[in-house]
This record gives C-alpha cells, sequence and structure tokens, in this order.
C-alpha cells in the first residue's frame, strides 16, 4: 500500500458493483495535495459511486484506496463529504443551524453533545456561506441554493482537508453557484483539496485545475490543460461503452441463471 | 406494589383500574417517542410488519404453556413475541438484500405469512386449552388483561427505550436526516438501524397486551405524525409525540373500561386518530387551518396592495400625486369607487368591499359618497406598492424583455413574491437613483388594464 501521507487521494485499481454490476472499471488515480478536480462524466458513469467507494460507503470488489496515506478508516476524520442535495429529506424537522451542527457529530463521536462551541463553529460557517441570517429557519423554507449553501456550511465545520462534493452545482441560482466558486477557491488557497462532481463542460476550464474523466472506467486523469482535449471528452462521452456494459448484463444474467 | 396506582386509587378510581392505565400510559409515552424516529426513518411499515409477525411466537408460547398445564407466564410470551417478530424483520431485510424482492412486497409477503400463521396456531390453541381468550387479546388488545407485574415489565422496558433514544438522540437524529453523512463520519448506519428496530420489538412485546398486534403499528405512527403538525423542532417533536402516546392509552382504556364489550385496541386507535385530527386542523406549524388563514391573509393584502396602487395611479394622471420630498399629499383629492373598479377591471362590490375593510386598517378615508382617500399610512404603502410593481416592470421589459402590455400584469403576479434583497438587486440592477419614489411606467393606464385578475 501507498504509504506518502502527502498524497490525499490514491486509488488503485478499484473495482466496484452494485448488486454483482460492475459499474467502475480498474480505476487508478492520485490526486495530489491542493489541487480543485472536477470529477466529470455522463449519467450513469459512476461518479458518485467513486466517491462513495472512497469512503466506504459501498462494498468494493477489488482495488485500494488510501487517504493521507493509510485506509479511509484511519483518517476519516480529515474527509468531509457532501452527498447530492435531493438525497436527504428537507422536510425533516431542522433548522438550518441544526443541520450544520451535524457536521461536527463526527469529531464529538459517541454520546457526547454539541455544545457552544460547535454552536459557535456551526454559525461561522452559515455566515462564511452568507446565510447566517436563515440559521433558524426551517430547512423545508428554504430554497434549492440555500440548502446547498447550508450542505456545504455543514462540511466546513467538519474542519477536514478533503472535501467530496457530488454535484453542489446542481440546481442552484446564479448567485449561489458564484458563492460555492469562491468558497472552492479558498479553500484550495488554505492547501485543501477538493473533488467535486460537475455537469456543466463549460465551466470546466474555469473551475478546476485538474479534471477526472470517468465513464465505467478512467478515461483521463491530470491537470485540465493536458487532460481537457476534444480527444477525451470525445472517449467520455461519445460513443457508449457498450463491451464494458454488455459484459456487466452478462454477469448478472448469468448469476440469475437465465 | 404500585405507588402511582395506589395514589390514584385514593383518588377514588378503581385499583384495577390504575393499575391498567399506568402500564397503558407507560406504553403509549414510549411508543410515541420511538415513533418520531421510526416516522423519520421512513420505516413504519416495517415496524408494522414486525408487530403482526410477532403473533405466531406468542401462540406457540401458549401452546407451549397449555401443553404444559402452565399459567400465563409473561417471559415466556416475550420469548415467543420477540424470536418471531425479529425473524420478521429479518425475513424482510434478507428478501431485500439477497433475493431482490423490493422492500413493499417483501413487507406484505412478511407481514401476512407471519400473521396467517399465527391465526392457523390460534385454532390449535383453542382446540388444546379448550379457549383462546388469552391469545385473542394479544391479537385486539385487552388492557384490562394488564396486570401490575405487566406494568413493572412496560416500566423496565419503557425505561430502558426511553433512556436509549434520549441517550443516542444525536446519532439517530443523523441517521434519520442523512445516512450518508452519518455512514462517511463512521457512524455504523446498520447498526443503529438494528437497534431501531429492536426497539421496535422491545415496544411492541409490551404493547401487545394493551393494543393487540393488529393496532401496535398505530402507538408508533400517529402521535408521531401528529406531533409534527407543532413544531419544526425535532425535541419538541419527541416531547409533544409521546405526550399524545401516553393521553391517547389513557383516554383509550378509560373509554374500554366503561363500555365493557370495547376492545382498548380499538378505543387507544381510535383516541390516538382524535388527537391527530385536532392537529392537522389546529397544528401551529403545519395544521390545515392557520396555513388557510394566512393563504387568506395574504390574498387580502395583495388586493389592499392593488387598490392603493390603483388610487395612486389615478392620482399620478391627475398630476395629484404626494410631494415626493415631504412626502405629505399635496391636496385632498380623492377618487371615487368607481373610478377605482374601472382602473382595476374589478366589480365595484368588490372594491367596495375592500374599501370597507381597508377603512378599518386604516389605509384609506372611505366616506358616504362613495370617495377614497389616502391616509398618511395607505400613501406610504402605495408609494411602497407602485415601487415594487415599476421596478418588476421595467425588470421584466428590459431585461426579460416581456411585452408592455404583459409586463403589468406579470409584475402583479410576481410582486407579491419580493424579498428585500430581490428589491434591492432590481433597483440596482435598474439603476434607480430615486431611493423611494417610484419611477414612471412603462405604459399608459387605459391601454394596458382591461380586465386584469
Amino acid at each position: 500500500m501507498s504509504s506518502d501521507a502527502t498524497i490525499p487521494l490514491s486509488i488503485r485499481d478499484l473495482t466496484v458493483a452494485y448488486h454483482r454490476k460492475p459499474v467502475l472499471w480498474n480505476v487508478s488515480l492520485e490526486v495530489p495535495s491542493g489541487s480543485l478536480v472536477g470529477l466529470v462524466g455522463p449519467n450513469g458513469a459512476g461518479k458518485s459511486t467513486l466517491l462513495k467507494a472512497v469512503v466506504g460507503m459501498v462494498p468494493r470488489i477489488s482495488g485500494e484506496v488510501t487517504v493521507y496515506g493509510e485506509n479511509y478508516a484511519a483518517n476519516r476524520r480529515r474527509v468531509a463529504y457532501v452527498p447530492q442535495r435531493e438525497t436527504v429529506d428537507w422536510d425533516f424537522p431542522a433548522t438550518a443551524l441544526d443541520v450544520v451542527m451535524m457536521g461536527t457529530y463526527g469529531k464529538l463521536g459517541w454520546f457526547r453533545r454539541a455544545g457552544t462551541r460547535q454552536r459557535q463553529s456551526a454559525t461561522d460557517a452559515l455566515r462564511k456561506m452568507e446565510i447566517e441570517h436563515l440559521a433558524h429557519r426551517q430547512i423545508s423554507q428554504l430554497s434549492g441554493g440555500q440548502q446547498q449553501r447550508t450542505f456545504l456550511a455543514r462540511s466546513l465545520v467538519q474542519d477536514a482537508d478533503l472535501y467530496f462534493m457530488d454535484e453542489p452545482f446542481a440546481a442552484v441560482d446564479a448567485a449561489t453557484e458564484r458563492a460555492i466558486i469562491t468558497l472552492l477557491r479558498e479553500l484550495r488557497r488554505q492547501g485543501k483539496t477538493i473533488i467535486v462532481v460537475h455537469h456543466d463542460l463549460h465551466s470546466v476550464p474555469e473551475y478546476f485545475d485538474r479534471l477526472i474523466l470517468l465513464n465505467l472506467r478512467l478515461v483521463a486523469s491530470g491537470p485540465t490543460s493536458e487532460v481537457f482535449t476534444e480527444a477525451n471528452l470525445q472517449k467520455t462521452y461519445g460513443g457508449k461503452l457498450t463491451l464494458l456494459e454488455e459484459v456487466g448484463e452478462a454477469m448478472r444474467r448469468r448469476e440469475r441463471g437465465s | 406494589m404500585l405507588p402511582v396506582a395506589a395514589f390514584w386509587t385514593s383518588l377514588g378510581l378503581n385499583y384495577n383500574t390504575s393499575v391498567v392505565l399506568l402500564g397503558t400510559i407507560l406504553i403509549g409515552f414510549t411508543s410515541g417517542m420511538l415513533g418520531v424516529f421510526l416516522l423519520l426513518r421512513r420505516r413504519a411499515l416495517i415496524g408494522d410488519a414486525i408487530a403482526h409477525a410477532t403473533l405466531p411466537g406468542v401462540a406457540i408460547a401458549f401452546l407451549w404453556l397449555a401443553l404444559n398445564n402452565m399459567e400465563k407466564s409473561l417471559p415466556t410470551l416475550f420469548l415467543g413475541a420477540a424470536t418471531s417478530g425479529g425473524l420478521g424483520g429479518a425475513t424482510v431485510l434478507a428478501f431485500r438484500h439477497w433475493l431482490n424482492i423490493r422492500e413493499d412486497a417483501a413487507l406484505g409477503i412478511v407481514l401476512s405469512v407471519f400473521f396467517g400463521a399465527g391465526i392457523a396456531f390460534r385454532k390449535i390453541v383453542q382446540e388444546q386449552s379448550g379457549n383462546s381468550s388469552g391469545l385473542d387479546s394479544f391479537i385486539y388488545g385487552k388492557a384490562a388483561s394488564i396486570g401490575s407485574d405487566d406494568v413493572w415489565s412496560a416500566a423496565i422496558a419503557g425505561i430502558i427505550v426511553v433512556s436509549m433514544l434520549l441517550l443516542f438522540v444525536k446519532e439517530l437524529k443523523l441517521l434519520c436526516f442523512d445516512a450518508e453523512l452519518a455512514a462517511s463520519q463512521g457512524f455504523p448506519v446498520l447498526l443503529l438501524d438494528a437497534l431501531l428496530i429492536t426497539m421496535v420489538v422491545v415496544v411492541t412485546m409490551i404493547g401487545l397486551q394493551a393494543v393487540g398486534t393488529i393496532l401496535i403499528i398505530a402507538l408508533l405512527v400517529i402521535p408521531a405524525a401528529s406531533a409534527r403538525f407543532w413544531t419544526n423542532q425535532l425535541s419538541i417533536m419527541l416531547a409533544i409525540s409521546s405526550t399524545f402516546g401516553a393521553a391517547s392509552c389513557a383516554a383509550g382504556t378509560l373509554l374500554s373500561a366503561s363500555y365493557d364489550k370495547l376492545p382498548s385496541g380499538a378505543t387507544i386507535v381510535l383516541t390516538a386518530c382524535s388527537f391527530f385530527m385536532i392537529s392537522f386542523v389546529f397544528g401551529i406549524k403545519r395544521g390545515t387551518l392557520w396555513r388557510t388563514l394566512r393563504v387568506w391573509q395574504m390574498r387580502r393584502d395583495h388586493d389592499f396592495l392593488h387598490v392603493l396602487r390603483s388610487i395612486y395611479e389615478l392620482l399620478e394622471v391627475r398630476h395629484a400625486l404626494p410631494d415626493k420630498v415631504t412626502g405629505e399629499l399635496r391636496s385632498t383629492l380623492a377618487v371615487t369607487l368607481q373610478e377605482v373598479a374601472r382602473q382595476r377591471g374589478w366589480h365595484e362590490a368588490k372594491v367596495r368591499q375592500l374599501a370597507q375593510r381597508m377603512a378599518v386598517s386604516g389605509l384609506v378615508v372611505f366616506d358616504d359618497e362613495d370617495r377614497l382617500q389616502l391616509t398618511p399610512r395607505g400613501i406610504l404603502r402605495a408609494l411602497n406598492s407602485v415601487r415594487d410593481h415599476r421596478l418588476l416592470e421595467l425588470y421584466m421589459v428590459e431585461e426579460a424583455e416581456a411585452d408592455v402590455s404583459q409586463a403589468d400584469r406579470e409584475a402583479d403576479y410576481l410582486e407579491h413574491g419580493l424579498e428585500p434583497e430581490h428589491l434591492a438587486e432590481l433597483a440596482e440592477k435598474l439603476d434607480d437613483s430615486s431611493a423611494s419614489t417610484p419611477p414612471p411606467s412603462p405604459h399608459d393606464f387605459d391601454s394596458s388594464r382591461d380586465s386584469a385578475e
């Protein structure tokens, strides 16, 4: 296992399957410290799955993942994961502040309650996202952009070194998009590493200094200036990877015995 | 034996009823609190399947006791209930996980098959022991059969469940809101879910006698769902839900005690349901009554603003506007009801009704000759409203390239949703230098207003 503690994320030969249908094949990549990385690929390319496999939410069939030179569990406290906004129920009885406080739970560990210090850091994070005035608003009454800002504020209180964000720009207003990208750049300036699942190819060169192009397998990973090429995009988005899909289907069929 | 029951007895309640009441209140309180998490984790139906699945276990325990000529023994019955309930829950999980059967189908299968098996065993119990009334009270609930032993076990189980919930409240809250964040922070989601389900089995066991296998789910779901109408805060929701649970059980028990033939399960569920109905009408956070009132009030406010704006526009055409510097009315010129009605395209009757209400609110003076005159407060509101409206109209025309004749109506629709920050942005965008006075209208008034609204 690579044990370079300065490398935020290193993935080697990662293969992941859902219900035994492989959705990621043999992904190997490294992300250097202090970079803002776009994770780009078509729908169903396995972008979210890659993040979830790293944080141990989906089982991996094979491969190694190291976070700052150790396995994820050992360095969990240095990682903040921001799921897609639609994965949670925004009707939940909680205020924006409550949700942001949840970011402190991991460091608090079992049983210990959040106190004044946690509340203070949550309030600070809300201020950074410019929604301090909404701290006590019921989350169902927040706009989509405000909900996304709440999620990002929650990841800020986790005070991590490596951030995984699943489509933070999806369905937000222009002002929120600007606020988010400002935040991401600020984090990078502080030497943090951020990996962002992203859909809008137009803003890719402007937003990210590195790219991971993914479509069931790794198409390319590296500095945007080198990787963001017509040929690579063609490989990522053009011609479907029919063979990989067919193999996956065949494995499923064989297993069901039909 | 039971101090609280003894106290109630001293108040004139029959001792047996006191014991039963105490037992059901404990059950109601516990299940009300647990139900909140079950509801928020969207696991209510699993709770129902588990409750139904306890029946065969209870029946087998009965059978075993009958065959060995033993008295009803709670530990044996609990063991039976827990085993088959747990088996039912595990079957649901296994179906979903290994057989790829969808959860609703898995729940339907487990619930009906286990309950069916229970009903079949009931027949055998009936043949072996001569009657099945003991078992029947577990199906429909017979609170009257609760003795002081049951109360003690309900108290112990209740204290355990409630203290576990309070101990793990932070972790359970995280699990229910965002299981993915919980997992990424290293909390064992599967274990926490298992904890929740285990507590459902425990509550089902102690609740069986009072409400029965079929209806126990009501105690888990209805108080929690009712509590949601009153609050947006989890801690308060927990308090309200457990109070509702306890109160429904108390009222239901007393109701069942005063009408001999009524099974307590039914009366408890029905009282819980009345709490639910009261909550969804009167609940201060999400109740329909307040929501309706708010909508009504909003509509009225919008109508008021429209009338104020019409008066302003009529005065504007006559060059009789309030002074821009002092805000004071330069003349006391009044407009007539008919003019306002024509300006808005509304019926006179509607305008008359609004004018009367606005006079009461102190926005206009409405005299016997159907004339309307703005009060100082009315002037201020009118100025703001006209400004908002015009800014929006300009925006629609200049930025959104709307047709001038449409802009007015679209602005009518949008202006009430504007928040202060939007207005500031609009003013900035349109380079509006006059901070508090409205810009001129982009259209003239006769051509655009035919039959607005």
